[in-house]
């Protein structure tokens, strides 16, 4: 790997370089605008804040910040509610795709070498058509004449249709499907690269399958359980075309909300506030699974 | 069937006529054997001879096709290895990573739900016995090799089987270690008196460590023996080749008992083991049973050849030489011997002599 003398160097600085003002752009500087909004206050015109900072007399410039728009989210009871159905709406349904995808990993993981790649691209293939589509078609399934509701009448499980679509039902049954490879993948990862000596070897002291699975497997699986919940919990907390185009008109999730204040109430700086908030949780989240993750393997 | 543990008692494993096939490919072939208490027993043969399949049919990892294994006299086909009073020293050791050595030595006996006073004893017990007293709180990877291999041996001893199965457990040793390893692995067979079966690739390993030995080839038991037993008397070319050098001349029997024809040293041999006339056979010979003379000696076997390498060993010289018949021979003298020789030097015309008696004439 090494590239001799000053050429090399010189390349590993420009792409590190880059690296760095990539993320600095795209990543930071955006961040720090959502956190500055956050501190103005709404007013109407374009843009439609009050500056942060403003000229006055003096040599510095002052400092015009607020935390009106928290104080907004922490008192108003909406953006509580909001703010903790998200939670549970994106807990639940993680732990859903959990219970679905990690028999599914385990099967993957244990099939021959040609089903198992034969599986995979199944796990993979939706990602090849646009996620809002797939998820526009599941109104169409859902719909009080959809198929799904026909075959339940024709088969006489049912009299009357059920009401599945714009249902909170439907926003978990939106997010499983969604989010089930990214809960799939890392967890086969883990249960692909272990080694079943170890299951093997359980057994042979006395447990029984399920006392090897729970003893052994299950703890050595735990970094790919993590992984995938992290990344189906994180984005299904900030979810918004789901809920929209699944959610009935009482599923509050702060993806919605966040909408709401953006596009029909142009509160920007209430907007940002509430994008903050949600950034915080979900780095919070992430920051406790990667250290418990981390206490875990020192130990 | 070689029954070895005396008249009478019954074998601590009984193998009947197990056959085993992994999609069509048979890995074990009706194989049928007896292995006594307290034996230490290898199975050695080359990688694909079904030796490790072998053994996990004991463990029950694999159920046979056909036949079936008997413990202590009683039927296993339908007992899951984890109700097998046997254990298993597993080739990588198979270590829980997450766990620390004292909770890997626990395990099997959490799973007997034993109290857990008698459970720290008998941790505790298990790792003094193997000198890993002070690591009980360490994880597999914090230790060394030899140490691993000891967690592995406590972790599968602790449990006290009646039989433990080691499948290849020096393999990942270096050679130092694994020599002395050899001999601790003997010494505590007898400590713990139960019986050890053993799979290994290595002849030699499998010399110096077992009671008996079972010669696998293509899934089916080609010898079964002391280590002397295999050593002085193979009964086929292949055991004659596997264990030890040997030297090996195609041949038929011209006079039963007494002269095989050998193309192979263009000459007619004498031999003294049971032989019927016009059979075709090997007769073998060991490199050790082998003389070496610089003029024709008066004996019933005397081939001559040319000196090829000399290579000093230490404790012997191994004299390769090529016969006038154009094959190569090896013998193996005492440097006593090769005083006695005098100066040789590669290229010097030399006489290889035996007895008949050390020939041995292989039927297959």
């Amino acid at each position: 790997m090494s590239m001799t003398g000053g050429a090399g160097r010189g390349l590993r600085r420009v792409i590190l370089g880059a690296t760095t003002a990539w993320l600095l752009a795209f990543t930071l500087l955006p961040m720090l605008i959502v956190v500055a909004v956050s501190l103005s206050e709404p007013r109407l015109g374009a843009p439609p804040f009050t500056p942060l900072f403003e000229w006055g007399a003096g040599f510095w410039p002052i400092f015009n910040g607020h935390i009106t728009s928290y104080v907004t989210i922490a008192s108003d009871s909406l953006y509580v509610a909001a703010f903790v159905s998200s939670l549970r709406i994106a807990a639940t349904s993680a732990f859903i795709t959990l219970l679905i995808a990690y028999p599914m990993a385990y099967a993957i993981a244990r099939a021959s070498a040609r089903a198992r790649f034969a599986l995979l691209m199944l796990v993979i293939l939706p990602f090849w058509t646009s996620f809002l589509i797939r998820t526009y078609a599941w109104t169409g399934l859902l719909n009080t004449n959809g198929p799904i509701n026909n075959t339940l009448i024709n088969l006489g499980v049912v009299s009357e249709p059920l009401t599945l679509l714009h249902t909170e039902f439907a926003v978990h049954l939106g997010i499983v499907y969604s989010y089930l490879p990214f809960m799939v993948l890392p967890i086969y990862a883990v249960l692909e690269r272990m080694d079943w000596s170890l299951i093997e070897a359980a057994q042979d002291l006395g447990s029984r399958p399920y006392r090897a699975f729970v003893r052994v497997t299950l703890p050595l699986s735990l970094p790919g359980v993590f992984a995938g919940w992290l990344l189906v919990f994180i984005p299904a907390l900030g979810e918004f075309i789901i809920p929209d185009l699944l959610g009935g008109p009482d599923t509050l999730m702060l993806g919605r909300v966040l909408w709401t204040e953006f596009f029909n109430n142009r509160d920007w700086p209430l907007a940002s506030a509430l994008a903050v908030v949600l950034l915080m949780t979900v780095l919070l989240s992430a920051l406790l699974l990667v250290k418990a993750l981390q206490r875990r393997e020192a130990a | 069937m070689m029954a070895n543990g005396g008249a009478g008692e019954t074998p601590v494993i009984r193998i009947e006529g197990v056959a085993k096939s992994f999609g069509g490919v048979p890995a074990v072939a009706g194989v049928s054997l007896d292995i006594a208490r307290g034996e230490f027993f290898c199975l050695v043969g080359a990688s694909g001879s079904g030796k490790t399949t072998l053994l996990r049919l004991v463990a029950g990892f694999e159920t046979p096709d056909q036949g079936r294994v008997l413990i202590d006299g009683e039927d296993m086909s339908s007992r899951p290895p984890y109700a097998r009073p046997v254990n298993m020293m597993f080739q990588s050791y198979a270590l829980f990573p997450h766990l620390t050595v004292a909770e890997n030595v626990a395990f099997g006996l959490e799973e007997e739900r034993r109290p857990r006073s008698e459970i720290r004893e008998r941790v505790f017990a298990a790792l003094a016995m193997f000198d890993m007293g002070a690591f009980g709180a360490r994880k597999p990877h914090q230790l060394s090799g030899g140490q691993r291999q000891r967690v592995a041996l406590a972790r599968a001893l602790v449990k006290n089987p009646k039989i433990l199965l080691l499948d290849e457990p020096l393999g990942a040793l270096d050679k130092k270690l694994r020599e002395r390893a050899q001999l601790e692995l003997v010494a505590l067979r007898e400590r713990v008196g139960i019986t050890f079966v053993m799979v290994t690739h290595d002849q030699e390993e499998a010399m110096s460590m077992a009671s008996r030995i079972a010669l696998m080839r293509d899934g089916a038991l080609c010898q079964v023996g002391t280590p002397r037993e295999l050593y002085d008397a193979p009964q086929s070319r292949f055991a004659a080749d596997f264990f030890g050098v040997a030297n090996l001349f195609g041949g038929r029997v011209t006079e039963a008992g007494a002269a095989v024809d050998c193309a192979e040293a263009r000459a007619t041999l004498a031999v003294a083991d049971a032989c019927t006339q016009g059979a075709d056979v090997t007769v073998m010979l060991r490199p050790e049973q082998i003389a070496l003379s610089k003029h024709a000696p008066a004996a019933p076997n005397v081939l001559t050849g040319t000196l090829g390498n000399v290579v000093f060993l230490g404790n012997a010289y191994v004299c390769h030489v090529v016969l006038d018949s154009g094959k190569a021979v090896q013998a193996r003298l005492s440097p006593a011997d090769m005083a006695k020789l005098g100066a040789l030097a590669t290229g010097d015309r030399v006489h290889v002599s035996w007895e008949p008696s050390a020939a041995r004439v292989l039927t297959s």
